[in-house]
């Protein structure tokens, strides 16, 4: 696994999820290093099925390691639009690539402003350093 | 991810006890856990890296956490043979033997591997979780035996080193003989007296050093280079889990008897050990529920606690749940309705609301071609 980042670009939830905004009403979602470093190596990722309803603060999906299963909370509300089918034989890229290869859901945003609540990098950043 | 906080814990609990290894794993960057009392390595590079190097190469584990109980007298073996439930009689001097501790429900407080050190003395080995218990459990029953029941557990530090090359490893880098399986030996080892044991909780070839707290460190450094991988306990379990060996505490626990769990080999009723009645009344009438082990078909990672069902109903609970590294299924064991527990049934496992296929197996769930090996 490559060092810690976190992408300028990228907005974050607290729960250690990020989304990317494309365009006014459209987002990919996915978890953050921290996250994947926490869970260790990735065996099995359960996305939630196109046209689900998502809501934020809320769990969509699981990751599972070997030892453990977590919840993958929702930045913002919306309906999956797409799921990252490539990590159904490779969910070991949401350690090697979170923010890129290893992204979870694309989703049609239901309220966009919820955007102004999450995290830039740098709060983020300070959010993991004061545990 | 909230779940995170729970099964990755941060470690602040300064009650938590050290093994003499602690500062070698905080070293190689372990994540290290509470585990029965004690600060655990669970991991250092990742469960599945550290689970294949012990299938195809060789790895070791600090299992200090262990207890041991020295049982000394001339009334060791009669004791033994009251309180095991395997026949202690036939435990040879230099010789294991795997047994299970039982109330006189036939409840089992535990399970365990007895060695015979010398003529009337033994070193009982037992789950860090249960040492104390199991003390308590030994001491009213050793009255009336000319014996005496010691707990030596700091006398010992565990290292156990697993893998088709670590005998030839630890032959290369320690220069001693290695008993074969089920045997122990003594050597010196650091210059001091240690028990190498031919046993193990992988499936595959090894041994167990029982060594010197002190010359822990030094060894651990000496394997680690002559290329031992360090492996945390996740590794341990998901290792152990495909080899089909119990957990007490998951697989293993009071409200069940050996014969439910698939372990009437390592009773002799015959002995008249405690418990012995009821494991003999639940051999000769079967009973209502075992133990069995199963392979997810598909998509899906069992976990303990999942029920299991057949024809939508609950006939069952998952006791032991993972991934596998080897076979890169879910696998687990849990006890079930007994005319279900047959390899080939077909079930369905209750996975946080999602009802996975899954087929119950036979053991092992992995055979490693190291161990299938006569030595």
């Amino acid at each position: 696994m490559a060092d810690a980042s976190y992408p300028e670009e990228l907005l974050y939830h607290d729960q250690h999820d990020w989304a990317r905004l494309e365009g006014d009403d459209h987002a990919v979602f996915g978890v953050t290093w921290y996250a994947q470093d926490s869970l260790g190596e990735v065996v099995f990722y359960d996305p939630p099925e196109v046209g689900a309803t998502i809501d934020k603060d809320s769990s969509y999906a699981e990751v599972e390691s070997v030892k453990a299963v977590s919840d993958v909370i929702a930045p913002m509300s919306g309906e999956i639009v797409e799921v990252n089918d490539a990590l159904a034989d490779a969910p070991e890229r949401i350690n090697e690539d979170p923010y890129g290869e290893g992204w979870l859901v694309k989703v049609k945003l239901t309220a966009p402003a919820e955007a102004e609540a999450l995290l830039g990098a740098e709060e983020y950043r300070k959010l993991l350093e004061n545990g | 991810m909230p779940e995170l906080s729970n099964t990755l814990p941060r470690v602040t609990d300064t009650a938590l006890r050290r093994t003499s290894l602690y500062e070698r794993h905080a070293e190689l960057g372990a994540k290290l856990v509470p585990f029965a009392g004690w600060e655990m390595p669970v991991t250092y590079e990742g469960v599945r890296e550290e689970h294949m190097a012990v299938r195809t190469h060789a790895g070791m584990f600090d299992v200090s956490h262990m207890g041991e109980v020295e049982v000394e007298g001339p009334g060791a073996l009669a004791f033994l043979q009251r309180v095991l439930s395997n026949d202690a009689a036939a435990i040879g001097i230099g010789a294991a033997q795997y047994s299970c501790l039982c109330n006189e429900g036939g409840g089992v407080l535990d399970d365990l591997f007895a060695y015979r050190l010398g003529g009337d003395r033994y070193l009982i080995v037992t789950n860090s979780a249960n040492h104390a218990s199991d003390l308590a459990w030994l001491g009213p029953w050793s009255r009336g035996f000319e014996v005496s029941v010691r707990d030596v557990a700091d006398r010992y530090a565990m290292l156990a080193v697993q893998g088709p090359h670590a005998r030839g490893i630890l032959t290369a880098a320690m220069g001693i003989e290695l008993p074969p399986r089920m045997r122990l030996s003594t050597a010196r080892i650091g210059n001091r007296p240690a028990l190498v044991c031919g046993t193990g909780y992988t499936g595959e070839d090894g041994v167990e050093l029982l060594i010197d707290p002190e010359i822990a460190p030094a060894i651990w450094a000496e394997l680690l280079d002559a290329g031992v991988v360090p492996c945390g306990l996740g590794a341990r379990d998901t290792l152990r889990l495909e080899a089909c060996f119990h957990l007490h505490g998951n697989d293993l626990s009071p409200e069940h008897n050996p014969i439910e769990a698939g372990l009437g080999w390592c009773c002799k009723e015959a002995t008249g050990f405690v418990g012995s009645e009821a494991v003999a009344r639940a051999r000769a009438e079967g009973t209502a529920e075992r133990l069995a082990p199963f392979k997810i078909e598909g998509a899906g990672i069992p976990r303990q606690g999942n029920p299991i069902l057949a024809a939508g109903e609950q006939v069952g609970t998952v006791t032991s749940g993972s991934f596998s590294p080897s076979l890169e299924i879910g696998i687990g064991m849990g006890y079930l309705r007994s005319d279900l527990a047959e390899p080939g049934t077909e079930v369905e496992i209750d996975v946080r609301g999602k009802h996975r296929a899954a087929r119950i197996a036979s053991k092992p769930l992995y055979a490693s071609p190291s161990s299938r090996k006569e030595k």
